[in-house]
């Protein structure tokens, strides 16, 4: 294919540019689900308001200027929220599916021959498709927040908020490239579903989805702050909330990038034993 | 309502044969046939689950993963407070065992089956259901038994029984029978609403994405009903009445209850989720057009 259309481009922006292409038609695709997208972010709110409320109840039932662990209500409440932001920004949708798939169909043996890494061009699927889901569901999300502003917590400073971001990005670089990595296991087993359900449990439970990870016994919560859980999901919200300054802050960036970089690693050493695998299968 | 969901009514359309005969013949004989249809597909299922043993172990693990994840939770919860409005720690979790039992035995008959009906309507394939001599809601319900789902259900009874251990609950055979029939109306109530739900897919075609939306639901159904106050509290007690299904059965079994108010409406719901169920199924099937002409 070319993407040139007859002007002269060096080497780099001409490969910088298929990908680009790649993120524009992804963002199409992902459009023609925007019904889809929306049903889901409403949907996702019940339960949503149903866990403030047992948190509003829990409160009520402890008295005026209660707190939970290091949590106000109005911080417990902003905890939630931000977790539905994070998740919005950062989670892995129907990518593992169909990577699951483009192994099975043998979709991916045009990119054997195709000037095109596999990886960075789901990659690129990934971003279009958090891109598309932001478009749609940004506002009623906007919106919801907005009904509980007065309890919701803004960050303490500009760099904060900067803080935040990043680590926002580096979770989503380790969500996908863990996801990647699982959904590679296609090169080996028929039905990868259960291996992608049996990680989900751990990381909604230990990554921060169910319950600020610091109300957890204090040594428990040392032993998860060395798995990937939390950086996938707590730790960017621990910096917005102001609960990661200083070293914490630091050791948990070093921690988050170690990951990241880990979690690449094994997706390119997972990919190169099972395209072995995958060449072998077709004779 | 019987047992079997629509077992001893007939589909408007496509039965009138099957109708006549069931109308002269004693109805012995009708559910006899019923039930010899259903043993053969449980006997399919079997087959089907066998052939891929792996898999069918490993969703066991999946389910009891996030059984313990919604355990774990509790658990958490009450390092820090001693009730989420009266509820204690142990009746919360009594509540997340017959939760999570409701929600099994409604996915060991129903739920595989209520997420197929989209793609039934979308490739045609309902055309051979509708011209089978047998209630089309009935095999369209019924036709896959998802075995491990009883396997799960059967932990949610030893977390139940534990949870009444620790109450120190006296149990009577009235108790524990109440409860379980009240759990089947839960199931019951599940299950229509679900089928209501997938038989939008007449009209949408994208019907699964809003049957998995139902998912959400089940959330609500294992929160003690105390939580929830206002509009939330009222859409789902009388519109979806997430906050009947699991609350009023264990509020039976850990004698939460001041009145039979709320069993009779749990019950009252039941009939209307039917019967509202079953008019939007027979609307539905006037409306098909077959994908395949």
């Amino acid at each position: 294919m070319r993407y040139g259309k007859g002007r002269r481009h060096t080497v780099r922006p001409a490969r910088m540019r298929k990908y680009w292409h790649v993120i524009n038609i992804g963002i199409q695709n992902n459009l023609a689900y925007r019904f889809n997208f929306l049903a889901r972010a409403l949907f996702g709110l019940i339960p949503l308001v149903a866990i403030l409320s047992v948190w509003q109840t829990i409160y009520a039932g402890q008295g005026a200027g209660a707190r939970i662990g290091a949590y106000s209500l109005a911080e417990m409440i902003s905890y939630y929220l931000l977790v539905t932001v994070v998740d919005a920004l950062t989670a892995v949708n129907e990518d593992d599916w169909q990577i699951a798939a483009d192994i099975k169909d043998g979709n991916i043996s045009q990119f054997l021959l195709k000037p095109m890494d596999y990886l960075w061009y789901r990659l690129c699927l990934f971003l279009s498709g958090r891109t598309a889901y932001l478009a749609v569901t940004a506002i009623p999300l906007a919106l919801f927040i907005l009904a509980l502003k007065k309890y919701f917590v803004f960050p303490a400073s500009w760099p904060v908020l900067l803080l935040f971001l990043s680590s926002t990005v580096l979770t989503a670089l380790l969500q996908f490239f863990l996801s990647y990595t699982m959904a590679l296991l296609a090169f080996w087993v028929l039905e990868v579903s259960t291996f992608i359900f049996i990680l989900f449990a751990f990381e909604y439970l230990a990554s921060g989805h169910l319950f600020p990870l610091d109300i957890l016994p204090p040594a428990l919560a040392g032993v998860l702050s060395f798995t990937p859980f939390p950086y996938q999901l707590y730790f960017p919200i621990s910096i917005y909330m102001g609960k990661a300054t200083g070293g914490e802050l630091a050791r948990g960036f070093a921690l988050q990038v170690g990951w990241v970089v880990i979690a690449y690693a094994l997706a390119r050493f997972v990919w190169s034993r099972g395209i072995k695998k995958y060449s072998a299968a077709g004779g | 309502m019987s047992g079997i969901p629509g077992a001893n009514r007939q589909a408007p359309k496509p039965d009138a044969e099957g109708a006549g005969s069931a109308a002269l013949g004693p109805r012995p004989a009708t559910l006899a046939r019923y039930l010899t249809i259903y043993a053969a597909l449980w006997k399919n299922s079997v087959t089907r689950e066998m052939m891929f043993k792996g898999n069918f172990l490993l969703w066991i693990v999946v389910e009891l993963l996030w059984f313990a994840l919604q355990l774990s939770f509790i658990g958490v919860i009450y390092l820090h407070t001693n009730r989420i409005g009266t509820w204690t720690q142990w009746q919360v979790v009594l509540l997340i065992g017959a939760s999570h039992f409701i929600q099994q035995i409604y996915q060991a008959f129903f739920l595989i089956n209520c997420t197929n009906l989209s793609e039934l309507v979308r490739n045609g394939k309902l055309d051979f259901l509708l011209l089978l001599p047998v209630n089309t809601r009935f095999v369209v319900s019924l036709r896959q038994v998802d075995l491990g789902a009883f396997l799960n259900a059967a932990t949610a009874i030893a977390v139940m029984a534990y949870a009444a251990r620790q109450l120190h609950l006296v149990l009577t055979a009235g108790h524990v029978l109440t409860f379980l029939a009240l759990c089947l109306v839960g199931v019951w109530i599940h299950y229509s609403l679900m089928f209501l739900l997938a038989t939008t897919s007449f009209w949408t075609i994208r019907a699964q994405g809003i049957v998995w939306g139902y998912y959400n639901l089940f959330q609500i159904a294992r929160l003690p009903d105390e939580a929830f106050r206002g509009v939330f509290r009222a859409v789902f007690t009388f519109a979806l009445p997430m906050l009947l299904v699991s609350n009023v059965p264990v509020r039976v079994l850990a004698d939460k209850l001041d009145s039979s108010r709320l069993p009779l409406l749990l019950v009252g719901m039941g009939v209307a989720c039917g019967l509202v169920s079953e008019w939007v199924w027979r609307l539905s099937l006037r409306h098909y057009t077959s994908a395949s002409s």
